[in-house]
């Protein structure tokens, strides 16, 4: 027995020392003086203003990538067209690259020097440090995660049910309403939970083509950085318990989608 | 058969255009700027900019910490998805559920939360800002669910059978874990140590308070890009981007090659 509760020991020690305490005394440092200094740092204008960016960044970005995700899944699994293992391939990029990879691309790509920069700014677009460009870094970073969770649901599904119901004479879209979408509603529930934490969550991608300015182009991420930076503390405390109680709800929601193992093994049993 | 062979939503070439379109819009025309404006001027000059003193240091320092990173995941992560699957202790599924936290966590809350306990203002009087220890701390923390999420569904389907044969005949607790579980266990623990180094090669919300901005000591690849964009060295900052570029590339497709051969040889 001793074997054992020396492993026990050790990974939930580690487990403790790396992720529970750090996470635990930020929520303490935020309501150590009680929850109105903690609603004073998340109210003052700045901070609501990055919050408000975010959430107005997340609104477009995730319903984007939901309906892209699942139309990107059905190209790979049900289409056998040439070139489709290259789409799963760059499906997977965006969670493998550095987020400053992504970022300095969408600089390249937009700025004074870069290739759509020049013809964007003379006809008034402004992408970056404005709006577009962090959108468009939150979608590129967000991008996997309903293709993901949707493609081995897809595969597993098979194409018969599909196939009955276009014999029958069901349209396509009727088809995919009345069959395909009820079958992988949990997946696309899942992938969308985790578009959304990664979503609200990002920071390197933005922080490059945002520029960050307070109360213009600040995400609430970039308001944790900013306030930490500039010694006030109570503000990055206060900001990243917002986002960590996010993260949390996050978490139930995945616990409460979670696909796989859970449903099958009930099935099995 | 015409009518039979109609899919859902419409003709494979409207769909999967759509599909195609969006995706090379978002991630490859980007990610082709960065490849042309990286290697403009050829190969020679593209070395030139992106060797120097500094940012090899920077890379350096990178592919240490995150040897360092799949050193101690393997060991941890197996150990604590060995706790959660063979084990019972109360608070299980608590513990279950939060080993995915700093997949939900926003990485500079991560940072924060370290600088918080490990930081100038610690509580237990360690502090690791600005030192290489500090940025080790961020990149365990970032990546700490890879290896536990991989290796912990191999655990749950392995038959027991082998390992109670295996004590039967005479074997110890060590050999059996050695010659039965860690051989299957190996596939999935070399993709979830992969995920953890491309993590930790290209990490940088998380490092970032924590590094603060010391070339050559704690400059991070990730790092060293930021400030060299800063620094207005757009050429500088674009080489390094692409070498991690490269490295995140060959390290996906090392994945997709081990799923293969690990898919091809298991049962």
């Amino acid at each position: 027995m001793t074997a054992r509760h020396a492993v026990r020991v050790g990974s939930l020690g580690y487990l403790a020392l790396i992720l529970l305490a750090p996470v635990g005394l930020v929520f303490w440092r935020a309501f150590e003086h009680g929850p109105r200094p903690f609603w004073a740092a998340i109210s003052n204008p700045e901070a609501s203003h990055a919050l408000r960016l975010t959430l107005e960044i997340a609104v477009v970005a995730v319903p984007l990538n939901t309906v892209f995700g699942v139309l990107c899944a059905l190209a790979i699994v049900r289409h056998r067209i040439p070139g489709m293992g290259l789409v799963n391939a760059i499906v997977d990029l965006p969670m493998a690259l550095s987020p400053v990879v992504v970022g300095l691309s969408l600089y390249l790509l937009y700025g004074t020097q870069g290739w759509f920069g020049p013809w964007l700014t003379a006809h008034g677009h402004r992408i970056l440090f404005a709006y577009p460009g962090m959108l468009l870094a939150t979608i590129f970073v967000s991008l996997p995660f309903v293709v993901r969770e949707v493609v081995p649901v897809l595969r597993e599904l098979g194409m018969e049910q599909e196939e009955a119901a276009a014999t029958l004479g069901a349209s396509p879209f009727a088809t995919f309403r009345r069959i395909t979408l009820p079958a992988i509603r949990y997946a696309v529930a899942y992938g969308v939970v985790l578009t959304t934490a990664r979503a609200l969550g990002e920071f390197g991608a933005v922080a490059i083509v945002s520029g960050g300015i307070a109360g213009r182009t600040q995400t609430l991420t970039q308001y944790v950085q900013a306030s930490y930076e500039n010694f006030q503390q109570t503000n990055a405390y206060a900001a990243s318990v917002l986002l960590a109680g996010l993260a949390i709800l996050t978490l139930v929601a995945m616990t409460a989608f979670r696909p796989r193992e859970d449903r099958r093994g009930n099935r099995s049993a | 058969m015409p009518r039979a062979r109609r899919r859902a939503l419409g003709t494979p070439i409207v769909s999967s255009g759509l599909a195609l379109g969006y995706l090379s819009l978002v991630v490859l025309v980007p990610l082709a700027a960065l490849v042309v404006q990286g290697s403009k001027g050829g190969f020679a000059h593209f070395w030139e900019v992106a060797w120097n003193p500094e940012s090899r240091a920077a890379l350096e320092l990178t592919l240490g910490l995150a040897a360092a990173v799949v050193a101690i995941n393997a060991v941890t992560g197996t150990a604590l998805a060995w706790t959660l699957v063979r084990d019972e202790f109360r608070g299980k599924r608590l513990v279950d559920a939060v080993i995915d936290l700093p997949f939900a966590l926003p990485t500079i809350v991560a940072g924060l939360t370290l600088l918080a306990l490990y930081g100038p203002t610690s509580a237990v009087h360690v502090n690791a800002a600005f030192t290489r220890w500090g940025v080790l701390m961020a990149l365990l923390f970032v990546t700490l669910p890879f290896v536990v999420r991989t290796v912990q569904p191999v655990l749950i389907e392995l038959d027991r059978e082998m390992e109670e044969a295996a004590a039967s005949l005479g074997a110890g607790r060590v050999t059996i874990f050695r010659r039965i579980v860690f051989p299957h266990l190996l596939p999935a623990l070399l993709s979830g140590v992969a995920l953890a180094f491309a993590r930790a090669i290209g990490e940088f919300g998380a490092v970032i308070l924590i590094a603060g901005n010391l070339p050559f000591k704690t400059e991070v690849a990730s790092l060293y890009v930021f400030q060299r964009l800063n620094a207005g060295d757009t050429r500088g900052a674009a080489a390094l981007a692409l070498l991690l570029l490269v490295l995140s590339l060959a390290v996906l497709l090392g994945i997709g090659a081990l799923r293969r051969y690990a898919t091809r040889h298991d049962r």
